[in-house]
């Protein structure tokens, strides 16, 4: 029964996904392309060669940072919408100590910028965190105004004082400070700004599922996000679950400067992130708040990404955005009806092998 | 000879891994009260929504009046005249009586508005007919649980059931609320409605019903005149073996004090007062009960005991340790151990697997921690197959969600995992709330255990009859205070029962 289940959770978004696809090819059509031509273009782009693969693994990065930071939240009962307002702070003050401290060496630097992001993230995460835990206050309204805050403070910052002239982005980080790319070691993958931050990303995805799922801490911030009164009664303190979660959460999203500004552009810039922080909640969504499942939606969604600027040629951008939130509202949308009809199909198989054997 | 109204024939329902129910054959003549019982799970349940037209038999037949009906939906039964009570009330707390019971039929003045007044003057029509007693402009939020069960009532006539299928009505009841139910049903009776009633509580069989079906493991095991039975019988039919309905209990040492609670004032959720200045001792080797009413303060007095709730005045010493306001870590790991009332709300994580939840409470240090914050998981796996087989947890399988347990077996999580931390101390509430009477003989058992070990326990129960029988001293809740204490040898039911409604608070404070 658990094993049928865990299947159903892997299926049902893939059928989505498949689903969201054959959709997005009636408006490829009614645009007047060949959908299966556009198709073609879209995966022998992305997937056929080492440049595009590359591309995706970079433009997925991010989006599972963010994926996972939604999802970890998630778990233990909190919505974390704040991401893309943690992110920038915590990859602002990567940035900054990349470029401020410049004396110190490579080994001490790098750890200490990656630290910058997570703290950051982790500090703009703990405000609703303590305001949650403290005073009740919704996180989700919390978090949507850090959103504002941060953008806007970090805005002034790059333009009051660290912005290099004619720009809006900060001086470069130091030499030291930079994440090398991976086209350093596989020639094939060059121009391609893919770098170690990808395997930082799936560390972080391990590290958290070892924490939810193989910790004493990890049972207490699941059982919170599942029975907070029966985990007030287990002994366990709510509000510093609360706290700590969304600490967690925002360093998770702070990560994504490691990426950005230590291993892609090697500044801060203003606005860099585009809505990575807002694309982490479909990440987590289609991924089922697990791991793996963000892992494998981020590369779903970092296809896309880059697909669409392939696909470009025939088809306006637009079209990779059409398909990307047809397929956030098909998994929305499909999995309750779905599961219910497979469930069905089941019962009554079930029930045959049982009426042919005795009880139990 | 009355007419047979409803007839089941050869009901089958499957659902995957459990027949439901097995050839079940079901015949209520009209104008009685004809008692369903069978322990949790023995398929009364899903026999009424078949005929509810809530489930789809998959075998068998149904016939109403002689006629053989295919009720796929409700709204067919409701045509056919027959009304459910649920157990969970399906009222809208803002909405008035009236508005409640006119919804989804509303009278109409021209086509668009609802006629309000004819629809009060029905309510009281059949209020005044059938004894239900109750004012129709009242909101829902402000009525008590019985009278809300009045309104699901007066629901179901006023859709023009004729039977009436009542899906555990005491279970939320007071002693009082229950006697009044009586009443209603007897009326109901008088007029000519026929009435089935599921129950597991044989006191209510014995007292209220006509005809007897007893379920188990879905089939119909036994049908009998409730005349020509009695409890002990019908036990044995819903069991399957010998119960004993009586409990043996052994003399034991009293010891020193471990638990004193001294002046104890505090708030409800709503913040008026709930307790009222409370004291009393707990000692070593004494089960102290607690009786009263359901909301006069007990369900406060064990949140404040156990520091799910904070104390505005008084004093908690446990053995000789204040814990006043402490965390229910802290008085966790003082010796206490918890039941609570409600197993779904704190007992357990009902999505998280029976060894998860037989370590709630003490999964934060060794054995259950290792290292760096790790679970020691073969410690985990160990302490459930342990606990699973001394406490008798069916089905014996750790993993399995312990939402996917009968009721009787998630408290025995909850048993088990409590007395495997050898606690001093015993704070179970309801521990026998909606548990079949298998598991109630079960727990009973494990309670005295604790008593004869010498530990103290603290039983507080809304059944009269389990406090009387387990406790070796009585004290009586109301409003807020303790208004008696009594010995459960020398006393009678009644004269307890009477305390419970303030009827002597006047004598005992004046004391």
């Amino acid at each position: 029964m658990i094993k049928r289940e865990k299947l159903l959770e892997i299926f049902t978004p893939l059928l989505a996904v498949i689903a969201a696809f054959l959709v997005g090819g009636i408006f490829i059509l009614i645009i007047g392309q060949n959908p299966i031509f556009i198709y073609g273009k879209l995966f022998s782009g992305t997937l056929g060669n080492p440049y595009g693969i590359a591309q995706v693994l970079f433009k997925a990065t991010p989006l599972i940072f963010t994926g996972l930071a939604v999802a970890f939240a998630f778990r233990a009962g909190l919505f974390n919408i704040g991401c893309e307002g943690q992110l920038y702070i915590g990859s602002f003050l990567a940035a900054y100590l990349g470029f401020t401290l410049v004396g110190l060496p490579g080994f001490l630097l790098i750890p200490l910028c990656i630290l910058g992001g997570m703290v950051g993230g982790a500090l703009w995460a703990g405000i609703p965190g303590i305001l949650k835990a403290k005073r009740g206050a919704h996180e989700v309204i919390t978090t949507i105004m850090m959103n504002f805050i941060a953008l806007a403070l970090t805005n002034y910052l790059i333009v009051r004082y660290f912005h290099m002239p004619e720009t809006v982005h900060t001086q470069s980080i130091a030499l030291v400070a930079r994440i090398p790319r991976l086209s350093t070691i596989f020639p094939k993958f060059s121009g391609s700004p893919l770098n170690y931050s990808f395997f930082l990303a799936l560390l972080a995805c391990f590290i958290v599922y070892y924490i939810l799922w193989k910790t004493s801490l990890g049972y207490e911030l699941r059982a919170v996000g599942l029975s907070p009164s029966a985990s007030e009664y287990g002994g366990i303190n709510i509000p510093k679950s609360v706290i700590l979660t969304m600490a967690i959460s925002g360093a998770l999203a702070g990560l994504v400067g490691v990426n950005y500004v230590m291993g892609y552009k090697y500044y801060f810039e203003q606005g860099f992130a585009g809505g990575v922080g807002f694309m982490g909640i479909a990440v987590a969504l289609l991924g089922r708040n697990t791991p793996i499942g963000v892992i494998l939606a981020a590369l779903l969604f970092g296809l896309l990404s880059f697909g669409g600027l392939i696909i470009n040629a025939y088809v306006p951008k637009e079209l990779v955005e059409i398909l990307q939130a047809i397929v956030i509202i098909f998994v929305i949308a499909s999995s309750k009806p779905f599961r219910d009809y497979i469930m069905k199909l089941k019962k009554k198989t079930l029930a045959q092998g049982i009426a042919g054997t005795s009880k139990e | 000879m009355t007419e047979r109204v409803v007839e089941m024939r050869h009901i089958t329902k499957r659902f995957p891994r459990v027949v439901a129910n097995d050839d079940v054959n079901f015949r209520v003549h009209s104008g009685e009260i004809h008692a369903l019982v069978g322990e949790n799970g023995a398929g009364k349940s899903t026999l009424m929504k078949i005929l509810y037209g809530l489930y789809q038999k998959d075998g068998g037949q149904i016939l109403i009046r002689g006629k053989e009906i295919d009720l796929s939906s409700p709204s067919v039964a409701i045509e056919q005249g027959i009304g459910m009570v649920h157990q969970h009330f399906m009222l809208i707390p803002p909405f008035t009586v009236a508005e409640n019971v006119i919804l989804g039929r509303e009278p109409k003045r021209g086509k668009i508005f609802n006629d309000r007044k004819k629809a009060t003057q029905d309510i009281r029509g059949l209020s005044k007919r059938y004894g239900l007693i109750i004012d129709p402009e009242a909101k829902i939020q402000d009525l008590s649980v019985g009278l809300q069960q009045r309104v699901e009532i007066i629901k179901v006539l006023y859709r023009g059931a004729e039977i009436l299928i009542m899906d555990e009505p005491t279970a939320v009841l007071t002693p009082q609320e229950v006697e009044e139910l009586f009443t209603i049903m007897h009326s109901l009776k008088r007029e000519g409605k026929t009435i089935i009633f599921i129950t597991h509580k044989l006191k209510e069989v014995r007292e209220i019903s006509d005809w007897v079906t007893v379920m188990r493991d879905g089939r119909v095991v036994g049908v009998v005149k409730t005349e020509e039975t009695t409890e002990e019988e019908l036990a044995r039919f819903m069991v399957g073996r010998e119960v004993l309905l009586k409990v043996e209990k052994g003399p034991s040492q009293i010891g020193e004090v471990v638990l004193r609670a001294k002046d104890l004032e505090a708030l409800s959720d709503r913040g008026l007062p709930t307790l009222k200045g409370v004291s009393f001792e707990i000692r070593a080797g004494e089960i102290l009960g607690i009786a009263g009413v359901e909301g006069n303060g007990q369900t406060e007095l064990v949140e404040v005991l156990t520091g799910l709730r904070k104390v505005k005045k008084g004093r908690i010493v446990l053995g000789g340790k204040e814990v006043t306001n402490a965390s229910p870590r802290m008085i966790f790991e003082s010796g206490v151990a918890h039941i609570p009332e409600d197993r779904h709300k704190r007992g357990l994580i009902l999505e998280y697997s029976v060894e998860d939840n037989l370590i709630l409470g003490h999964h934060y240090k060794p054995p259950v921690r290792k290292r760096l914050l790790r679970l020691n998981f073969k410690r985990i796996s160990e302490n459930a197959r342990n606990l699973i087989k001394r406490f008798d947890i069916r089905p014996a399988n750790k993993e399995l969600l312990v939402s996917s347990l009968s009721g009787g077996n998630q408290q025995k999580v909850i048993v088990a995992r409590e007395l495997s931390r050898h606690p001093w101390l015993l704070i179970a509430s309801q521990p026998t709330r909606g548990v079949d009477i298998g598991a109630i003989e079960f727990i009973h058992k494990k309670i005295l255990e604790e008593r004869e070990r010498g530990k103290a326990v603290l039983l507080v129960s809304a059944e009269l009859s389990e406090v009387m029988s387990l406790s070796d001293r009585i004290l009586v809740m109301y409003e807020g205070r303790i208004v008696g204490e009594v010995d459960p040898k020398k006393t009678k039911e009644e004269e307890i029962g009477l305390m419970m409604t303030g009827a002597t608070q006047q004598v005992a404070s004046s004391k």
